[in-house]
């Protein structure tokens, strides 16, 4: 007899460890809409068969949640039922024995917390709160609610233009988003059911690069009303495009040389070629709206004046001035802001950095961006300088992947505490203070905190400062409109005041977002103005969309797109990322569920064709 | 064309075409429980699905393209099995109590069930609970629906009304009031297009054949029953006798055999209804500026009910004349009551109708001008008719045909078209023109208004008044595109006929059900053809009419007209108005 013996998985341990996985796949790609309280008692079942059956707690009281969420969705339930389902819940999560039962007890009273209403509404009506009016999961987490089943199907047949054509239905900027958008259209796609969610970036990307030029529609019948944009950034062309298209005279007025806000100031050309963003900008553009270039409201023309004189203004200015790190030598030469460094590049300025030693400070996808920008100016060595864990970071995964690749060295879990100048004045030593992870903070990331340990330094000839960006609000400020640390307070509308003719939206009222949200924001206030304007112009298109075939159903590896060779491509500024293939956009494109046919779309919501 | 092979047999269908509808056109059958042509297609029953070669998994015949060189088994091991298992399914969570549902022997899942040999139900029955306000004219049992999502559907596409929706999610996603409405709080119209789309019994109307017995069984109380035009052309659907045997005449016989007192005909007030409202439309044509524009009937409850939640401002553009129902109740309470020498309170005004807004438009409070009560008392469909003979055992076939009783039994041709679509607006326009230039027109010189279009528009000239540009729809939806554009200034209409039901009151929603089939267009041609074989085709020759305004009313829209066959559209509300 053996006295230990090497564990090896059991044939049902292993098929339960796949399940698990595929269940893990499953939960991401919830529906939206589903009853919460209906969630809820699932995933107290759930709980309940992990739990070993040792603690009274978690062996009755878990079993006890269910029976009570159970009464309310069935309407056997009082008011009271809900107290006494949130009180057992504490109870169960005060003096469980270990995680299996005290955080399945605490789940419950998020839910009791976070949704009371829809269990006062299964209580008193019977009823639900639960719908499921924009089922297609790609198409709801989309911010502009672009057709994406439709133009997958498209892309599958070879119509790339009718693609770009639907596409821009909801989102004048196709070839933007086929390159840079941060597609959260993915998230709870659907087929990761099966396997992993579709490439449904690389797909659109692969349709603009091979739709050519697609004239945009013919606007409709001129109304005679002038509308003032402030800012040319995708928000604000967003919003232009839609207006022009509903017949109105638009007018963008841009601070800088050319349009495309952040597209062309904060993005890097290698990750977004500035001739595929001239696209975009040229197909607004030929809807007749009229820009004033370097126009700085304020200075050049007066904000009350372009108020006086519009029938409509939209305020779309984005988020760019820099925030300060408040560091010791931050005012020292050889210390900048990463969103001077991109705006400059932007305007044509050229850097050599060669032979210098570039600290990065920041985790998000500006600081990854001004990494990999450095390493192609010629830098000898490129850290970029974190507070907290990599995995904390909030740059894409693929970002900080592809700057580590180019050969950037991330240095985590160190507070930047100082920047050493020589007897000149310039940067030449970063100081950083090693960190722990500490508790979550609101956004469910550890706070980091001091770890008891000596502080740390890195030669840095140049700091380049990537922690935010803020809003330059004053002038609007001191004009009347309400705004909250800098951001312009807008309602859902984009109005600001009932009845008003002025509107905002996109970087300016939320801070620092992402481009596609910038766009539906964009398309939000267009439609809204155009309504205040009297008008209830339609946003439509006439493509066929092609008939849901069956799909490929069978388990399958998603097509990626690929990079170009790291070593090669981090001496240049030319486009990282390689398109799909025509077989590979075929392929991916096939492994579509056709969410807007199959299941609840075919009934409700599956396909908006107008707006 | 797509060439495909079903069941060995190679097929044909245009491009575009389903599975199904492929397969039908060929001859293979297909069963399906969910699927409404055109309307629901959303395959939720997944009783339809079949096998293709070379797909992994069964698709539904009803929403599945059929496709160039596409091998399909329908009836396939792992169809019938998986077919048979989802009507097991649904049949768990059914209330099978089949002898006490009214579509016992008219139900799809029963059938279903039959056809497929379906003997037993492997699984536990979890049949959810009733939860409804039975006194409503719209029943919904959540015990018998099967979620196909037709009521819904039927609503949104065709009614535009948007009164059903899904509810919940997961096992316990059902069908209810959108906007978790209780029925008495949704501006439902009533019009039962939900009720004879139901391929189950989950939908009903209120059944009402107790309180018609009750006042049968009371000998203190005289019986009056009046009878749509609309439910001869369906009477004896259920009973096996031809559409030509059913004869309104064979009709008047089965409800005298039932034991009312008075068999009279709703085609009397309808001939009434004309004079009204043909009278007020030549007033309004020739005060142009006292009225707006255009003037709407008023004679379908579905509709006034329509007009009053979705667009009360128009509310003075109905007609304000009553209903041919509400027109008969009157004059029974008042001047038939006079003939009798009885007191008014003794007389139970019962109708019979092809419709389910109509139990609702007789509940109206101001529907009392008579002597106080209701004046027309209860109203029973179409399909409770026929109910109502089989309790008596009365078999259609095996009666005599006999006339209606006098004076309020006798109509017109220009009446008894009232049941279809276009018939009010033919009618009205055949006495009007009567009315402004004293001589008849040629009684088939308006039909331009019939046929089952929507909508419908036509001009006529009408000598000494000018051109009338009228226009008639039928569907709530349809209606709602016509006031759309009458309001955009797309369309100008002086005088325009709507009409609920698709089709008319023929397709009304207390009509006979027939799963699958829309039967408007065939009932709507036997009123045709009864006004084209009629002595009298104007309503202002109906000698009794003229008696009626000779002996008692004086002139159409007269003192007592105006008080007895006239109503205040804002005498009532909509819910959450």
């Amino acid at each position: 007899m053996s006295r230990l013996e090497i564990m090896t998985r059991g044939k049902s341990q292993q098929v339960m460890e796949e399940l698990y996985n595929d269940f893990g796949r499953r939960l991401v790609a919830s529906p939206p809409g589903i009853c919460p309280v209906d969630m809820a008692l699932s995933f107290i079942t759930l709980c309940h068969s992990q739990s070993c059956g040792k603690c009274v707690p978690c062996r009755v009281g878990l079993g006890t949640l269910k029976d009570l969420l159970e009464s309310v969705l069935d309407g056997r339930a009082t008011l009271a039922t809900i107290d006494l389902i949130r009180s057992t819940a504490v109870a169960i999560a005060d003096s469980a024995d270990c995680a299996i039962g005290y955080d399945a007890a605490r789940m419950i009273v998020s839910c009791v917390d976070g949704f009371r209403d829809d269990f006062e509404e299964h209580i008193e009506k019977g009823l639900c709160l639960g719908t499921c009016e924009l089922p297609v999961p790609c198409v709801f987490q989309c911010p502009a609610h672009v057709d994406i089943p439709g133009y997958i199907a498209l892309v599958k047949e070879g119509r790339c233009a009718d693609a770009v054509r639907l596409i821009r239905k909801d989102n004048p900027f196709p070839v933007t988003c086929g390159y840079i958008c941060e597609h959260p259209c993915e998230m709870h796609c659907r087929r990761q059911m099966i396997d992993d969610a579709i490439n449904i970036r690389g797909l659109k990307r692969y349709a603009v690069d091979n739709a050519g030029v697609v004239p945009v529609p013919q606007n409709a019948e001129p109304t005679g009303k002038r509308i003032a944009i402030l800012g040319g950034g995708p928000c604000g062309l967003s919003a232009a495009y839609y207006l022009a298209l509903m017949g109105h005279d638009v007018t963008v007025y841009e601070r800088r040389k050319k349009l495309g806000g952040m597209l062309r100031y904060g993005i890097p050309s290698y990750r977004f070629p500035r001739e595929m963003l001239d696209r975009d900008i040229d197909a607004i553009l030929s809807t007749g709206v009229k820009v004033q270039y370097e126009t700085d409201i304020g200075t050049d023309i007066k904000l009350e004046e372009i108020i006086a004189g519009y029938d409509s203004v939209f305020i779309s200015i984005g988020a760019h001035i820099d925030v300060k790190a408040n560091l010791p030598g931050e005012d020292l030469n050889g210390v900048i802001s990463a969103v001077e460094l991109l705006r400059n590049i932007g305007d044509g300025a050229e850097y050599d950095l060669t032979g210098k030693t570039v600290a990065v400070i920041g985790g998000g996808n500006v600081a990854m961006d001004v990494c990999r920008t450095s390493m192609r100016l010629g830098a000898k060595k490129v850290y970029c300088v974190y507070r907290r864990r990599r995995v904390d970071m909030t740059a894409l995964p693929i970002e900080i992947e592809g700057a580590v690749a180019e050969g950037v060295e991330l240095i985590t879990l160190k507070a930047p505490s100082r920047i050493e100048g020589d007897a000149e004045g310039n940067a030449c030593r970063l100081w950083m203070k090693p960190q722990l992870p500490g508790a979550l903070d609101d956004a469910g990331r550890p706070r980091p905190v001091n770890a008891n340990m000596p502080e740390e330094s890195i030669d840095a000839d140049l700091v380049i400062m990537a922690v935010g960006q803020k809003i330059e609000s004053t002038i609007y400020e001191n004009a009347g409109i309400p705004t909250n640390r800098g951001a312009i307070v807008a309602m859902n509308s984009g109005q600001i005041f009932k009845n008003d003719k002025i509107f905002a939206g996109g970087d300016c009222a939320t801070g620092p977002a992402t481009v596609i949200r910038a766009i539906a924001v964009g398309k939000v206030a267009a439609a809204n103005i155009d309504e205040y304007l009297g008008y209830h112009h339609v946003i439509d298109v006439d493509v066929e969309i092609p008939n849901a075939r069956i799909s490929i159903l069978s388990p399958r590896g998603r097509v990626n797109t690929v990079d170009r060779e790291a070593g090669e491509r981090k001496g240049d500024f030319e486009c990282v990322e390689c398109g799909m293939t025509t077989e590979g956009a075929t392929l991916e494109s096939s492994r579509c569920l056709r969410c807007d046919h199959y299941g609840f779309g075919v009934f409700r919501g599956g396909r908006i064709d107008k707006w | 064309m797509v060439t495909l092979t079903i069941n060995g047999k190679t097929v044909t269908a245009p491009e575009g075409s389903t599975i199904l509808q492929a397969a039908n056109a060929s001859g293979i059958a297909i069963p399906y429980l969910c699927y409404l042509k055109d309307v629901n297609e959303i395959g939720a029953c997944r009783v339809c699905v079949v096998e293709i070669e070379g797909v992994d998994r069964l698709a539904a015949a009803c929403n599945t393209p059929a496709e160039n060189g596409m091998v399909v088994h329908t009836n396939s091991p792992r169809a019938r099995k998986a077919r048979r298992t989802n009507v097991q399914l649904m049949l768990s969570q059914h209330d099978c109590n089949c002898p006490t549902c009214a579509r016992n022997g008219n139900c799809s899942l029963q059938s279903l069930a039959m056809e497929l040999n379906v003997l037993d139900v492997p699984f536990k029955n979890n049949i959810p609970e009733n939860r409804w306000d039975n006194t409503a004219p719209l029943i919904r049992s959540e015990s018998k629906c099967i979620k196909c999502m037709r009521c819904i559907q039927i609503c949104d596409k065709i009614q535009s009304l948007n009164i059903w929706d899904v509810s919940g999610t997961g096992s316990r996603a059902s069908v209810n009031v959108s906007r978790n409405r209780a029925i008495r709080e949704a501006d439902c119209s009533y019009c039962g297009q939900c009720i004879t789309h139901c391929p189950v019994g989950a939908l009903q109307a209120r059944n009402d054949i107790g309180k018609v017995f009750d006042a049968l069984d009371d000998p203190d109380i005289i019986t009056v029953v009046q009878v749509a035009p609309a439910v001869r052309t369906a009477w004896a659907e259920s009973f096996g006798i031809s559409r030509e045997a059913a004869t309104p005449k064979r009709m008047a016989a089965a409800l005298r055999r039932i034991g009312f007192n008075y068999v009279f005909d709703t085609n009397f007030s309808a001939d009434l209804t004309i004079m009204e409202e043909g009278s007020e439309f030549v007033e309004r044509f020739t005060h142009r500026e006292d009225y707006s524009w255009p003037m709407y009937t008023s004679c379908c409850p579905g509709w006034v009910r329509f007009l009053k939640s979705q667009y009360p401002e128009l509310t003075d553009n109905l007609s304000t004349a009553k209903s041919p129902q509400q027109m008969f109740g009157a004059v029974t309470k008042s001047y038939f009551a006079e003939k009798l020498g009885v007191d008014p309170h003794k007389i139970f005004c019962v109708s019979v109708m092809p419709c389910t807004a109509k139990k609702s438009e007789c509940e109206i409070p101001t529907m009392n001008d008579a002597c106080g009560d209701p004046d027309v008392d209860v109203v029973i469909t179409t399909r409770e008719f026929g109910r109502m003979l089989r309790v008596l055992n009365i078999i259609p076939q095996l009666l005599p045909e006999e006339d209606f009783d006098s004076p309020l039994g006798s109509g017109t041709g220009a009446a008894v078209i009232f049941g279809a679509t276009g018939g009010v607006m033919d009618a009205a326009l055949r006495s009007a023109y009567y009315l402004v230039t004293g001589t008849n027109p040629d009684p088939d010189a308006f039909y331009k208004v019939r046929g089952m279009d929507g909508w419908k528009e036509a001009e006529f000239e009408v000598p000494g008044a000018g051109t009338v540009r009228v226009a008639v729809a039928s569907g709530l939806g349809n209606a709602r595109r016509l006031i759309e554009a009458v309001k955009r200034g797309e369309a100008q209409y002086d005088f325009v006929e709507i009409m609920a039901c698709p089709g008319g009151c023929a397709g009304g929603g207390g009509q006979p059900i027939v799963d699958g089939a829309e039967l408007a267009d065939v009932r709507g041609n036997v009123l045709w053809r009864l006004d084209s074989e009629s002595a009298v085709r104007y309503s202002h020759e109906n000698t009794d009419v003229q008696t009626l305004y000779k002996e008692y009313l004086g002139a159409p829209l007269g003192e007592k007209s105006h008080h007895l066959l006239h109503t205040d559209h804002h005498g009532w509300q909509m819910p959450n108005k």
